[in-house]
C-alpha cells in the first residue's frame, strides 16, 4: 500500500514540469547564482573600497603616504576624478570636490591629508596643533570608512617607517637624558641606512609593500566625519525599505498578473475579448491595476517605515513619489511579461520565484551591492532592483533633487515600457486564431 | 449567402462556406447556414466535430481562412457584430471572488454599458437568473445551478439580439435544468434569436425548432425533429422485443427475421406498427416466449447514433 502511495507521488511528480523545476532546477540555479555572487567574497579577488584621497599638504611625506595608499591592493584610489571622452583632465581633487563626491555617491570614502602633514607626519604621542587627515564617509556603507581608515594606520607603518625612527629615537634621548657623541653617531648611520630601504623600496614598487605591509597601529591622527547621514537617525532604513520592497513588489506583481491565467482557463478571457475590450485595453487595465497595487505597497512599506524606525518621509515625498510611480511600473510591466509569456499558473510560479530572487541577489535587495566585487555590481545593473535601490537612495540618504533621479526614472520607465511592449507580443496568442 | 449576395441586416446570423484548418487538421470544412429572425437553431454534434471552432468562429475569436460570419449583416469580428451577439461559454467564465452583482457590473462595462442602461441592465439579469435575492452574494459561495444562470445572465447583460448558448445545463441538477429551460423559453419569448449546443437531445427536441448536426467540419443534417427523423428513417419504427431463450437460439431467430440482438434485446425495423402482430405469431409458432415488447419511433438521438456512428469520439 505504502509502495502506490509513493510510487503515484513519484507519477504525479514526473507529469508536473513546475513542480519538478522547483525541486530540483530552481535549487541548482539559486546555488550556483549565490556561488557566483558571494564565492568570490572568500578568496583574493575581495571587493576593493573606492577611496577619493585629497592631498593638501603636497609634500614628500603626503605623496608617500598618497603612494601607499595606491599601491593597497583592497583600495582603488582616485586623486581626480575620471575624465570623460574627449574632455580636458578635471584637476584634483580637493577637500570640498571630494566631499561633493562622497555625497553625491561617486565613492563612499574620501581621505583629506591637510597642509602641514609632512612637517610632522606620524606621531606616538598626542601633538598639540597638530591637524588630522580627514575621513569623509558616507555611512550608508559602514565598512568603507573602516577599511579606509584600517588601511591608512597600516600605509603609515610602512610608509614613514624612518620617521617613525626618528620619533622614537627623539622620545628616547628626552626620557633618558641625552645621547653620546658615538651613540648618536650609530644611530644617524643606522637611520640613513633605513632612509636608503626606503626609497629603494619605494622604487620596486607594489610587491615590496604588499610583502611587507603586515603591520598596524594607530600612528596617524584621523577625523572621520559622515558627510552624508550624520543628521540621520536611521541610516539603512530607507535602502532595507526600497530592497525589500521591489522584491517582494515583484511577488505581488507576478501573482496579481497571473490573473490574466486564471481567466484564461476559466473562459473569462474569451468572453472578455468576445465583447468590446481589444487585448491591449484589457492588458493596459491590467498594468494600471498592477501600478497603484505596488504604489500601495511600496508607500505602505515607507510609511511603516516612517512611523516605527524614524525614516524621514514627510521631508522627501517629491522623490518618494516619483521613484515610487518609476518602480511600480516597471514592475508591474515585469509581472504582464511573466503572465503573458507563462502557460500555466504553476509554469508562472516557478519562473517567477527564479527570476524574481537571482534579480533581487543580483540587484542588492538581499545583500548591499557595495559589498559586491566591481563586476558583481555592474551585473545588477541589469535589474530593477539595483536602479530603483539607488533611486531611494538618492532620495532618501543623499538628500538628492529630483531631477538628479532622470537616470534611474529613464531606465526603470524605460525598461518597463520595452517590457510592456513584449509581453502586448507574447500576448497576441490569446487574439483571434 | 453566397459570395456575390448582398448581407441581409435582418437576418441574425448567416454562415458562408467557412473553412478553418489547424496545421493539418480541418476543424471546420465548408460550413453554410442561415438562422432566421425568432429562431432557436440547435447545434449538435460529437466531439472533435469541429462545433467549438464553429461556435468560436460565430463570436469572433477564430478567424476563418475562407467564407464569411456575418451578425444581422455586419463580420462576426466587428463592433457592431459583437453588440448584437451574446454568448454564453461552456465554462463559467466568471469572477470567482466578486459577487453576483459586481460580475454583472463588470461584464456590463465591457460590452460598453453605462449608468442608468448598467444599472437596469443588472437588475433584468439578476431576476431572469432568479438571483437577485443573492445579488451580494460571493460567486464561489453559490451553488452549481446558480454559478450557470449567472454565467448565462453575464453573457446577456447588453441584451442582445441573437444569444449563443454553448451547453448552458452541464453539470446542474433536474431542478436547475428546468429553470434554464425556462429562461432560454422567456428570451424566446421577448424576441431573441437563439442558437443552442447541447449534448442532450430531450433539451434540442424541447427548445429547438430547426437543428444542424455537425460531423467531420460539415452539416452533415438540418431541419426540424421531424424531418431528421423522417430523413433518417421515414416511417420505420424499431421494436425492441426481449425473448426467454438462451442467446444463441435468440440471436439465430432473430436475424433469421431481419433483426439485430443487442444486449440480449432483439431490435426488428418495422413500417407499420401492425407489423408487431406478425413477430408475436411467429415467435408463438416457434415456442418462444416474449417476456417484454416495446414500439419506439425513433427520435433525434436515434438520428444523432444513424448519422455520426457509434464509434467513440475524441
Amino acid at each position: 500500500m505504502i509502495a502506490t502511495i509513493v510510487r503515484n507521488g513519484f507519477l504525479a511528480l514526473r507529469r508536473d514540469r513546475g513542480a519538478l523545476v522547483l525541486a530540483f532546477v530552481v535549487p541548482l540555479a539559486f546555488f550556483s547564482i549565490f556561488a557566483i555572487i558571494f564565492g568570490p567574497m572568500s578568496t583574493n579577488s575581495t571587493p576593493r573600497v573606492h577611496v577619493l584621497v585629497v592631498d593638501e599638504d603636497h609634500s614628500a611625506a603626503s605623496s608617500r603616504l598618497v603612494r601607499g595608499l595606491h599601491r593597497e591592493r583592497a583600495l582603488a584610489c582616485d586623486t581626480r576624478p575620471e575624465a570623460k571622452a574627449g574632455e580636458p583632465q578635471p584637476p584634483d581633487y580637493t577637500a570640498a570636490t571630494a566631499e561633493a563626491a562622497v555625497k553625491s555617491g561617486t565613492a563612499p570614502v574620501a581621505l583629506v591629508i591637510p597642509a602641514g602633514f609632512g612637517a610632522n607626519p606620524i606621531s606616538l604621542a598626542p601633538a598639540p596643533g597638530r591637524k588630522p587627515i580627514r575621513i569623509l564617509h558616507d555611512s550608508s556603507n559602514p565598512v568603507a570608512a573602516q577599511m579606509a581608515a584600517g588601511m591608512l594606520q597600516k600605509v603609515a607603518m610602512t610608509s614613514f617607517s624612518t620617521s617613525m625612527a626618528d620619533v622614537g629615537m627623539r622620545y628616547f634621548a628626552l626620557a633618558s637624558g641625552g645621547l653620546t657623541p658615538q651613540q648618536r653617531q650609530n644611530l644617524d648611520s643606522s637611520l640613513a641606512r633605513m632612509h636608503d630601504l626606503e626609497a629603494r623600496r619605494d622604487a620596486q614598487g607594489d610587491g615590496a609593500a604588499a610583502a611587507s605591509s603586515e603591520n598596524s597601529g594607530g600612528l596617524l591622527p584621523v577625523e572621520m566625519r559622515d558627510v552624508v547621514g550624520e543628521n540621520k537617525k536611521s541610516p539603512m532604513i530607507a535602502f532595507y525599505a526600497a530592497g525589500i520592497g521591489v522584491m517582494f513588489l515583484m511577488f505581488t506583481a507576478s501573482g496579481a498578473a497571473g490573473s490574466l491565467l486564471e481567466e484564461a482557463e476559466s473562459g473569462a478571457l474569451d468572453r472578455i475579448l468576445s465583447a468590446r475590450v481589444g487585448m491591449t485595453t484589457l492588458l493596459a487595465g491590467k498594468l494600471t491595476y498592477l501600478v497603484l497595487l505596488a504604489s500601495c505597497q511600496l508607500t505602505l512599506m515607507f510609511l511603516w517605515g516612517a512611523a516605527v524606525f524614524h525614516l524621514d518621509l514627510f521631508t522627501h515625498l517629491p522623490g518618494f513619489f516619483v521613484m515610487t510611480v518609476a518602480t511600480s511600473f516597471a514592475v508591474a510591466a515585469f509581472g504582464m511579461l511573466l503572465a503573458s509569456i507563462s502557460h500555466t499558473r504553476a509554469q508562472q510560479a516557478s519562473i517567477a520565484t527564479l527570476l524574481i530572487l537571482t534579480m533581487s541577489a543580483l540587484g542588492g535587495s538581499m545583500f548591499p551591492r557595495f559589498l559586491m566585487t566591481a563586476t558583481m555590481q555592474k551585473v545588477g545593473l541589469l535589474t530593477f532592483n539595483a536602479w530603483a535601490i539607488d533611486g531611494y537612495t538618492k532620495v532618501f540618504w543623499r538628500d538628492e533633487p529630483v531631477w538628479h533621479l532622470l537616470p534611474q526614472v529613464a531606465v526603470l520607465v524605460g525598461a518597463g515600457a520595452l517590457i510592456f511592449l513584449i509581453a502586448r507580443r507574447f500576448a497576441r496568442r490569446w487574439e483571434s486564431v | 449567402m453566397t459570395a456575390t449576395s448582398p448581407a441581409n441586416i435582418s437576418i441574425p446570423l448567416q454562415i458562408d462556406s467557412v473553412v478553418k484548418r489547424f496545421d493539418e487538421v480541418t476543424a471546420v470544412a465548408g460550413i453554410s447556414l442561415e438562422v432566421h429572425e425568432r429562431a432557436c437553431l440547435g447545434l449538435l454534434g460529437p466531439n472533435g466535430a469541429g462545433k467549438t471552432t464553429l461556435i468560436r468562429s460565430i463570436v469572433g475569436r477564430v478567424r476563418p481562412d475562407s467564407g464569411s460570419v456575418l451578425i444581422f449583416g455586419q463580420p462576426a469580428s466587428s463592433l457592431a457584430a459583437r453588440k448584437e451577439l451574446g454568448w454564453v461559454p461552456q465554462e463559467l467564465a466568471l469572477y470567482p471572488l466578486l459577487t453576483s452583482r459586481e460580475n454583472l457590473d463588470a461584464f456590463g462595462h465591457y460590452q460598453g454599458l453605462r449608468g442608468k442602461a448598467l444599472r437596469e441592465g443588472i437588475q433584468w439579469c439578476l431576476e431572469w437568473a432568479s438571483l437577485a435575492d443573492r445579488a451580494d452574494s460571493v460567486v464561489k459561495t453559490l451553488s452549481g445551478g446558480m454559478r450557470r444562470r449567472l454565467n448565462m445572465a453575464a453573457g446577456l447583460i447588453h441584451r442582445p439580439r441573437i444569444v449563443l448558448l454553448d451547453e448552458p445545463t452541464v453539470g446542474v441538477d433536474p431542478q436547475s435544468r428546468n429553470h434554464i429551460f425556462e429562461m432560454v423559453e422567456a428570451l424566446r419569448a421577448a424576441g431573441a434569436t437563439v442558437i443552442y449546443t447541447t449534448h442532450y437531445m430531450e433539451e434540442a427536441e424541447r427548445l429547438c425548432d430547426s437543428i444542424a448536426i455537425v460531423d467531420h467540419g460539415r452539416i452533415i443534417a438540418q431541419g426540424s425533429k421531424d424531418d431528421l427523423v423522417a430523413q433518417s428513417f421515414g416511417t420505420r419504427s424499431d421494436v425492441l422485443m426481449r425473448l426467454a431463450a438462451a442467446a444463441p437460439v435468440s440471436a439465430a431467430w432473430t436475424e433469421a427475421r431481419g433483426g439485430t440482438l443487442q444486449d440480449g434485446v432483439a431490435h426488428f425495423p418495422v413500417d407499420r406498427p401492425s407489423d408487431i402482430a406478425s413477430l408475436l405469431e411467429a415467435a408463438a409458432r416457434d415456442g418462444l416466449d416474449v417476456v417484454d415488447l416495446v414500439l419506439r419511433r425513433p427520435n433525434l438521438e436515434s438520428v444523432f447514433l444513424q448519422l455520426t456512428g457509434r464509434d467513440l469520439r475524441q
